[in-house]
């Protein structure tokens, strides 16, 4: 009797754990792989244990350059994404003005929008316009802005709108300027939003696909090479780079979250 | 207003206004030059002249019957996709209900850990996630070996390259897209009305029935939403899963654009973006709830 009280309380415990465990199993397969040595090279089975993935994960030509093309475009995306996006994420909480409304849908539409509309309605865009040729780095720069903006707006202006602003009243009230309290209280506390929205614009960015394949030319990305290389033979190095993000990733939360418990504690 | 600024409220007004705009201008005008323009762009692409072609240029003719045409030849990716999309949205909402539950009610310390556990899987490239669940469903693999043993599979039956793998990498790549709402949705809810219900002889089962998923409800709404309308465009999955016979309305899409039939591809992309209104605003009508849009 106790027993089955006991199963019954954890059964949707259990199913949970199960689901956690289903949804590792491929990165399992992912870091297993990276150890591979497979037997040739048109085969994509586990067949004896090696380092040299590990040793040299730019053994694949284009690997490493798809990543590095990757990470620039990340980076200006970003820093694209997070600049417009923090923008509006302001304007949208702390004025009050008409089109807002119309603002917000013009912000939801993107996130609403399946890629391969996106991506095939920016490509008619730049082949219409007579720039079929020139798509490459820039126009994959320009596409990663456009859909990691609305994803900045969101989380910024959570944050915005969780903090309490008679913090700023106070700090004008205690005869600070505008600009003083801008930037020594209101920055300060939305600061942690707008980090994770870049950390989430960079995620989003390095890690696309759909969007990239239609604007991207002759240009390659990670995601594209990954793309190129499994109509081919897969290198087994494309499994280090996935172990290596899902490491750093992870270790970037753990960070940020024992930092936050730090804070906590402190205040 | 503060006392030490000295504006009249219509001056005030008036540069609270300039502000506003000032701020949104720039992100604006960026997603209405690269996200609006383009959806503009895309329907005119999809009248021009078929016959047209890169080299030669596109005239615009009005040509509706693109539409048909595209619909006629493509009918059946166009049916998959959204079957596909709807199987593996409906396979999301039964797995990631219990995960996003435990985790608002049965986590206790855990709950932080549990939702970065949800989440630190899809920190791994999408494709190479993807080309590992290849490997799984293998066919010498064990997962083929356990369902033929199971007589799931016939025994020189396959699951790679079917259906079932495809829906399989949707259902995957796309749970967390489930998973967070429900976990926002569940974990608002005020666990005093859970007792509520024990208390007024409701057993753990109607309780759940009457008050949990109800007030769970705006979670499966945008649960379901944001896992369905990436996955009806997806194409990555039916390419490295599927096969010939299993190609989504994306696939096809991505292969007339590549080919360079901008037209036909057009087309299509535009009625796969007005069926997905359309079956959105239904099923937002339906479920009753317009506060999430």
């Amino acid at each position: 009797m106790r027993l089955g009280r006991w199963v019954s309380d954890h059964a949707v415990l259990a199913v949970a754990l199960a689901v956690l465990a289903y949804t590792f199993l491929p990165i399992v397969i992912v870091v297993l792989m990276s150890f591979n040595q497979p037997a040739s090279r048109a085969a994509y089975t586990f067949d004896a244990f090696t380092l040299n993935n590990w040793k040299n994960p730019c053994g694949p030509e284009g690997l490493c350059s798809s990543l590095v093309t990757s990470i620039q475009i990340g980076v200006l995306a970003t820093v694209g994404a997070t600049l417009l996006g923090t923008l509006m994420a302001f304007a949208l909480v702390r004025q009050r003005f008409r089109g807002r409304s119309l603002a917000n849908v013009l912000i939801f539409l993107p996130m609403a929008s399946p890629e391969v509309v996106m991506g095939a309605s920016l490509l008619a865009l730049f082949v219409a316009g007579g720039l079929g040729g020139l798509l490459g780095f820039w126009t994959i720069l320009i596409a990663h802005i456009m859909f990691c903006l609305s994803f900045v707006v969101v989380t910024v202006r959570a944050r915005l709108q969780g903090m309490d602003s008679r913090l700023e009243q106070a700090a004008m009230d205690l005869y600070a300027t505008e600009s003083q309290a801008f930037w020594k209280v209101t920055f300060p506390i939305v600061f942690p939003g707008i980090l994770s929205a870049a950390l989430l614009a960079f995620a989003l960015s390095f890690d696309d696909f759909i969007i990239t394949n239609f604007n991207s030319g002759q240009t390659v990305t990670f995601p594209m090479y990954v793309w190129g290389a499994a109509q081919r033979d897969i290198p087994m190095q494309i499994n280090v780079v996935g172990t290596a993000m899902f490491v750093v990733a992870v270790a970037i939360v753990f960070l940020s979250e024992m930092l936050r418990r730090r804070r906590e504690r402190v205040r | 207003m503060t006392a030490q600024t000295v504006v009249t409220p219509a001056a005030g007004r008036q540069r609270r206004w300039n502000t506003a705009w000032l701020l949104l201008l720039p992100g604006g005008l960026w997603l209405t030059a690269f996200f609006v323009v383009p959806l503009f762009q895309l329907v005119a692409t999809s009248l021009y002249d078929p016959s047209g072609s890169e080299e030669l240029g596109y005239a615009m003719t009005w040509s509706w019957s693109n539409y048909g045409d595209a619909i006629d030849f493509y009918t059946g990716p166009l049916v998959r996709g959204f079957g596909y999309a709807a199987v593996a949205t409906l396979l999301c909402l039964v797995i990631g209900y219990p995960l996003a539950y435990a985790i608002a009610f049965k986590a206790g310390r855990w709950k932080n850990l549990m939702l970065i556990l949800v989440i630190a899987p899809f920190f791994t490239s999408f494709l190479v996630r993807t080309l590992a669940w290849k490997l799984i469903l293998s066919d010498n693999g064990f997962v083929v070996g356990v369902a033929k043993t199971l007589g799931l599979v016939a025994d020189d039956g396959r699951l790679l390259a079917t259906g079932v793998a495809v829906v399989a990498g949707l259902t995957y790549n796309f749970l967390p897209f489930m998973v967070l709402p429900l976990y926002a949705s569940l974990e608002k809810i005020d666990h005093r009305l859970i007792e509520a219900a024990g208390d007024l002889y409701a057993s753990p089962v109607q309780g759940f029935r009457r008050v949990t998923l109800p007030l769970s409800m705006p979670g499966v709404i945008a649960g379901t939403l944001l896992t369905f309308i990436p996955s009806t465009g997806d194409f990555i999955n039916a390419q490295l899963l599927g096969d010939t016979t299993t190609t989504m309305i994306g696939n096809v899409i991505q292969s007339r654009f590549e080919v360079g039939d901008y037209p036909a591809a057009a087309a299509l992309s535009v009625t796969l973006m007005v069926l997905i209104v359309i079956l959105v605003s239904v099923y937002i009508r339906r479920a009753g709830t317009e506060e999430l849009l």
